[in-house]
Parts: C-alpha cells; sequence; structure tokens
C-alpha cells in the first residue's frame, strides 16, 4: 500500500526548495523498500514552516517542517510515513491543529494548501463549482442582491462596495460588457493574490463566470502581472480544464449561458493595478490613467461597461453564493463585512497568509500570529497596505483591522500586506525611497505626482544630508500636500502617505545630520 | 564568446508571431511578450512589422515597448538576473543584497557584465514577501538570498554556460 506524502508547489515553496524534495523523497524511500506517493498541494501559507511535508492518515494530515534535503535521511529513518506520533525534531502534529492555523476564518481560502490547485475533482470534493450552480439557476439581480447582502467591498484597497459596482455594470445597456480581474498585485508585502491563482486557479474562475451571469457579460479578462509566470501558468492550465468540463466558455452545465475567459500578462508596471491604466494596457496602450468620471463601470474596456475587480474580491463570491450572504456578512465588524487575507511579510518570524474576520488589532496580527521579528530585534515600524500606505508606529499598533478604523489614523488596509521592520530601519531612507518608486512608477500623465515624486526625493536627500532641515522639511509637507490633493490617481495622490507617515512619526531619524542653527 | 543563437533575430520568425496574435483585441502587448519570449528582447527592427499589423504608428508602438518595464531594447546576457527592491525584501536585508550584487558583478542595474553572462535587472516585488530578499532567474524564484547565496547563484549560472558550450 502506497502512502500519500503531500509537498507544496507555490512559489514561496519551490523557492524554499520544495521541488527538488518532491523529486528526491521517492526515490530515498525506495531504496528503503517504502513507497510514498507524491501529492503536489498549494500550500498552507504558513511560509516559516516551508517546505512543509504531510502525510495522509486516517486520523487527518501531519505536518513537517521546514524540511531541507539534508532533513530527508532522518525523516525517512524516524518513520515520518507513520505520521501520528512519530518523535522527529520536525514534526508539527495534525496540521489543521497548529494554531496559526486554527485560529483563523479561512472563508476565502478554505482550500488553501489542501487540495491540488490543477484537479478539478479536489475542488469539485470541497465545495468548488456549487456557488457557480446555484448562480445558474437565479436571476442576474438576484446575484447581484447576494453580493450587495454579504457587504463585500473591494479588496483591491480601495473597498468600494462590490455588490453596487456590479449593479451600475448590470443596469447599463450594451450588446458587450465585460468582466476584468485586476491580478496586477504588485504592492511589496501582498501574495494572497498569487495564492489564489496559483494555489485555487478554479476559484477565481468560478467568481468571475458568476460575476458574468449578474451583470450580463460573455467576456472576461484576468490581467496578472508578468513577476508570477506560475500563477499565469497554473491559470491557463485551469481555464483549459474548465472548458473542457462545461464549466466555462459555451453552454455553462448546459444553461445555454456563455463566458469566455483569457488571461492577460502585464509587463512590469506598478500603474497598471490602478484600474483605469490596466484597462488602457489591456487595451494595448501605455498604462496611462484616465479621469475619471467617466467610471469604467459605464465606459470601460473597449469603451464598453466593465466590472474591474481585485482578485480577492471574485475569490469572494463563490462562498457567498454557495453557503448565502449571511453567512460572509456574519463575520467582521462594522462597515467592514466578511474576513481580509492578511499577508505578514518582511521581517516576521512567522510569515504567511491569515485570513481573519475583520476586528483583531495590527498588534494581535503580528504577534500573536507573526510572532514578532524574524531577527528578534525590537519591531519599530509597519507598513500596511503596500507602498502607498502609512507606516505606523508602536501607539498605533492597536489600531483594530477595520478599514475605517485604518482610516481615523491616517492609514489604510489597502490589499491586507503588513510589513515590519525592526529597530535597524531609518525612517528617512524608507521615506526617500516611497518618492524614488513613485518617480519609477508614475505613469507620467499628470504633473504633481510626475515631477512631484523627482522634486520629493531631491528634498528628501537636503533634509538627509543636514541642510537646511527645517525649510525643507516645510517644502516636503507642502509638496505632499500638492501630490495630496493635485494627482489624478492614487500612485501620486497616496505617496505621500507613508512619507508623511515617516515624518510625523519617526520625525528623529529626519534630523540624524541637522546641524544645529544659531 | 560569441553565441550565434542570440546573436539576431528572424524576421520571418517575427513576422509569424506577429500574424498569430495580431487579431485578438488589444494584441500589443500579447505580441511584444510572444516576441521577447522568443528572442530575450524587442530589436527596434520588430517595430515597423508590428505597426503594419496593427495599423497604428511606428510612435504609438515604441511608446508602448518604452512605458513597460519588462520589455528589454537592448539583447541582454545569457541570464537575466533580477533582484527585489521593494519594502519587504529591504526589511529583510535587500539593500545589502543590491549593494553586493553590483559590486560583485561589477555592473549597476540594467547592465550586463562583461563576460556577456548576466545581466542585472531591479523588479518590485515578486510575491515572495514572507521569505526574502528575493532573487529572480528565468522562472524560478529564490529565497532568502544573502550575499553568499547570491554568489552561489552566480557562480551555477556562469558555470552552466560552459557545460551548454562544452
Amino acid at each position: 500500500m502506497s502512502i500519500r506524502i503531500y509537498v507544496p508547489s507555490d512559489t514561496t515553496a519551490r523557492a524554499l526548495g520544495a521541488d527538488r524534495i518532491a523529486a528526491a523523497l521517492p526515490k530515498l524511500a525506495a531504496e528503503q523498500g517504502v513507497e510514498l506517493e507524491i501529492r503536489r498541494n498549494g500550500t498552507r501559507g504558513l511560509y516559516w514552516l516551508e517546505p512543509l511535508l504531510e502525510v495522509e492518515t486516517e486520523s487527518g494530515r501531519y505536518g513537517f517542517g521546514p524540511v531541507k534535503l539534508r532533513d530527508l535521511d532522518s525523516l525517512l529513518a524516524a518513520k515520518f510515513w507513520l505520521g501520528e506520533g512519530v518523535e522527529h525534531p520536525l514534526a508539527l502534529g495534525l496540521v489543521e491543529e497548529i494554531p496559526y492555523l486554527k485560529k483563523q476564518q479561512r472563508l476565502t481560502f478554505a482550500r488553501l494548501g489542501i487540495t491540488d490547485p490543477l484537479s478539478l475533482d479536489d475542488y469539485q470534493a470541497h465545495n468548488g463549482f456549487k456557488g457557480l450552480r446555484n448562480a445558474l439557476a437565479l436571476s442576474g439581480q438576484a446575484i447581484v442582491d447576494a453580493v450587495k447582502e454579504s457587504g463585500l467591498r473591494g479588496r483591491g484597497g480601495a473597498a468600494f462596495p462590490t455588490g453596487i459596482k456590479w449593479q451600475t455594470v448590470a443596469d447599463a445597456p450594451a450588446a458587450q460588457k465585460y468582466i476584468v480581474c485586476n491580478a496586477d498585485e504588485g504592492d511589496s508585502g501582498t501574495f494572497a493574490d498569487r495564492l489564489v491563482m496559483e494555489c485555487d486557479p478554479f476559484m477565481l474562475i468560478e467568481g468571475m463566470t458568476i460575476a458574468g451571469l449578474a451583470v450580463g457579460a460573455t467576456q472576461g479578462y484576468i490581467y496578472c502581472r508578468s513577476e508570477y509566470p506560475l500563477a499565469v501558468k497554473n491559470l491557463n492550465a485551469a481555464i483549459e480544464t474548465a472548458v473542457a468540463n462545461q464549466l466555462l466558455g459555451e453552454d455553462i452545465l448546459g444553461s445555454g449561458r456563455s463566458f469566455q475567459l483569457e488571461v492577460r500578462m502585464g509587463a512590469g508596471a506598478y500603474i497598471c493595478g490602478e484600474e483605469t491604466s490596466l484597462l488602457e494596457s489591456l487595451e494595448g496602450k501605455r498604462g496611462l490613467v484616465r479621469a475619471k468620471p467617466p467610471l469604467p463601470a459605464l465606459v470601460g474596456l473597449f469603451g464598453q461597461p466593465t466590472v474591474v475587480n481585485n482578485v480577492l474580491s471574485l475569490a469572494a463570491v463563490p462562498f457567498i453564493l454557495d453557503q448565502g450572504a449571511q453567512a460572509y456578512a456574519d463575520c467582521g465588524m462594522g462597515r467592514s463585512r466578511g474576513t481580509l487575507p492578511f499577508q505578514l511579510a518582511g521581517n516576521v518570524k512567522q510569515g504567511g497568509l491569515v485570513e481573519l474576520a475583520f476586528g483583531p488589532s495590527l498588534r494581535e496580527l503580528m504577534f500573536d500570529f507573526g510572532g514578532g521579528t524574524f531577527n528578534r530585534r525590537p519591531l519599530r515600524a509597519v507598513q500596511v497596505g503596500g507602498p502607498l500606505g502609512a507606516y505606523l508606529p508602536e501607539s498605533q499598533w492597536d489600531t483594530p483591522l477595520d478599514y475605517e478604523e485604518f482610516a481615523k489614523v491616517g492609514a489604510v488596509l489597502g490589499h491586507g500586506g503588513v510589513v515590519m521592520f525592526d529597530d535597524s530601519v531609518d525612517m528617512s531612507e524608507q521615506a526617500r525611497f516611497s518618492m524614488e518608486f513613485c518617480v519609477a512608477e508614475s505613469c507620467g500623465k499628470c504633473t504633481p505626482c510626475r515631477i512631484g515624486s523627482t522634486r520629493g526625493v531631491e528634498v528628501i536627500d537636503r533634509i538627509r544630508a543636514g541642510q537646511n532641515v527645517d525649510n525643507n522639511l516645510a517644502l516636503l509637507a507642502d509638496l505632499c500636500d500638492t501630490m495630496l490633493v493635485g494627482s489624478l490617481c492614487a500612485m501620486g495622490g497616496m505617496t505621500p502617505i507613508p512619507v508623511q507617515s515617516a515624518v510625523k512619526h519617526f520625525a528623529e531619524d529626519f534630523r540624524t545630520n541637522a546641524v544645529e542653527e544659531a | 564568446m560569441v553565441t550565434p543563437e542570440s546573436a539576431g533575430w528572424e524576421p520571418s520568425v517575427a513576422q509569424a508571431i506577429i500574424d498569430e496574435y495580431k487579431s485578438k483585441p488589444g494584441a500589443l502587448l500579447p505580441i511584444l511578450h510572444a516576441l521577447q519570449d522568443r528572442f530575450d528582447w524587442i530589436p527596434d527592427g520588430v517595430i515597423p512589422m508590428i505597426a503594419q499589423a496593427l495599423q497604428v504608428t511606428r510612435a504609438e508602438v515604441h511608446g508602448v515597448v518604452s512605458f513597460y518595464h519588462h520589455f528589454r531594447t537592448h539583447e541582454p546576457g545569457r541570464h537575466v538576473v533580477e533582484v527585489c527592491r521593494a519594502e519587504a525584501c529591504q526589511a529583510r536585508g535587500a539593500r545589502a543584497l543590491e549593494a553586493h550584487a553590483k559590486a560583485s558583478l561589477g555592473v549597476d542595474y540594467h547592465q550586463t557584465t562583461a563576460d556577456n553572462n548576466i545581466t542585472l535587472e531591479p523588479v518590485y516585488c515578486l510575491g515572495n514577501c514572507a521569505c526574502g530578499p528575493s532573487v529572480r532567474v528565468g522562472d524560478e524564484i529564490h529565497a532568502n538570498v544573502d550575499a553568499a547565496e547570491f554568489d552561489a547563484l552566480v557562480d551555477a549560472l556562469r558555470t552552466e554556460r560552459v557545460e551548454v558550450l562544452g
């Protein structure tokens, strides 16, 4: 009888050596007369334990990690394939009992790391395509109503109610409408979109198809960044399987409805995560931001009504249509309903994906889950919400994880990325980087962003050099204000957020070289 | 040192690629990706061919090529090594890594080593943010890359070339 071992296959697990382990393990085992069947799951998203091997037993899946090639001999000597009761330094017990995982509310990521990403059987055995089957029996308006009732808000960062956006597109008369998935996950510290696409691609396909049924769109595009080659590969494979099984394409499940889906690759431009820039790029143009109005919901891709949603927004939809809007809305606090998949990154001991209902504090997330810093130095600053998000000092770490609560302290939750920095960080250098990043990534259409960011780098350089610090700080504040109110989109409009938060909360870092003037 | 396979690009191959994709809606990016996948860069000579096929001006095609960081207008070295510069990797030592990469290779970003082996490029996030600093070579991502790891990686790439030629 062969024993089934799961070896993760997402980008991070591979970067940590999972492929080499998957290749070496069965050979080494065979030499000892043990037959192991290797299956590739996605990842549980517990990255400090990757590569995390799992042994399937009748009482559940037992984990061992982080496994390096050199550990395989001792794992085999300990008969790790027995799972339960195995004594080995890397033994973790039942994976689902690991507190980091057990304490989460995985609604969107319910299948993460459990299934083989490209196995349609696995997907359907774990509630896959139930939402679509329900949706096929509903009117478009009923689907839109369900999404409204769920309270789902755009998970890309802007947090606009998804149901309202869908309603606008549904109500717009047009012969052709589109569903566009924004998979240009450029924010540093985020990888939840990647996890959906690499580890559960059918979920995104299902969510987009439901969106198409809801608003009357028959064509969808997934705009995925070129930095994610494995995501593109898995999406294309899953689309092919879905079409072959009549779950996508013409006459879905015999309903007479159709929805076509295509993956398009970005080309390394951060700005294309801005929805109008993304649409320009999909049309084959430079990713220049469009002025709004008109809203993309009315005049979007190729001038037609278009739903543009983030991966996580669309990925939440199958759950809502399967388990019901109320089940989703029951989680969360205030106007932030449901869950947000947070991503712990940077200098963190236990980095990974933490899907939680809105409400716990940032501190709980960073310490109860993250375990503090990786190198044991004191944590000093935390950037939440990507390169356009604020740096939070310790005085703000008790802020609840909620869109409105974060807004109250001048911060953003954004896409849920949490990047932790220890006390060796120089916050004036981080502020400079924010401006430098905007120089590199501005689309160039509006002046505050294009020129303001260049001037911002120069001003911060003078401050860091100790030149006329007070006056230059005043100039920087003025410049930030101009960018904030004068930019066409969030790129220039939010770049000042990390800069201003650094100046406000870490002022001493901007006076390191300041000369006391008489 | 001359590598005949990559020294040029064949117009007939380029034309076949352009013809394959030109009727897609918004075909320009898919065409450019396919060309770069085939030739490793976007040679100047393909620009009028694309403009002709899509009925747009050369200036428009050039504008798109130059807008996106991913598209290269110069032939790269044998291997393109991308070092992540973004915040999550900074928090784990990416600034020291990029300084080491530049010094040890003797090049700045967007440049190629004298032996034509390595082109160094910056990248802003590879989505490997819990296990940085991250480096990408081809479609492979490497995690927790410190100076020693980087040197080993580069050595392996250089050795690989000898094997290919040998």
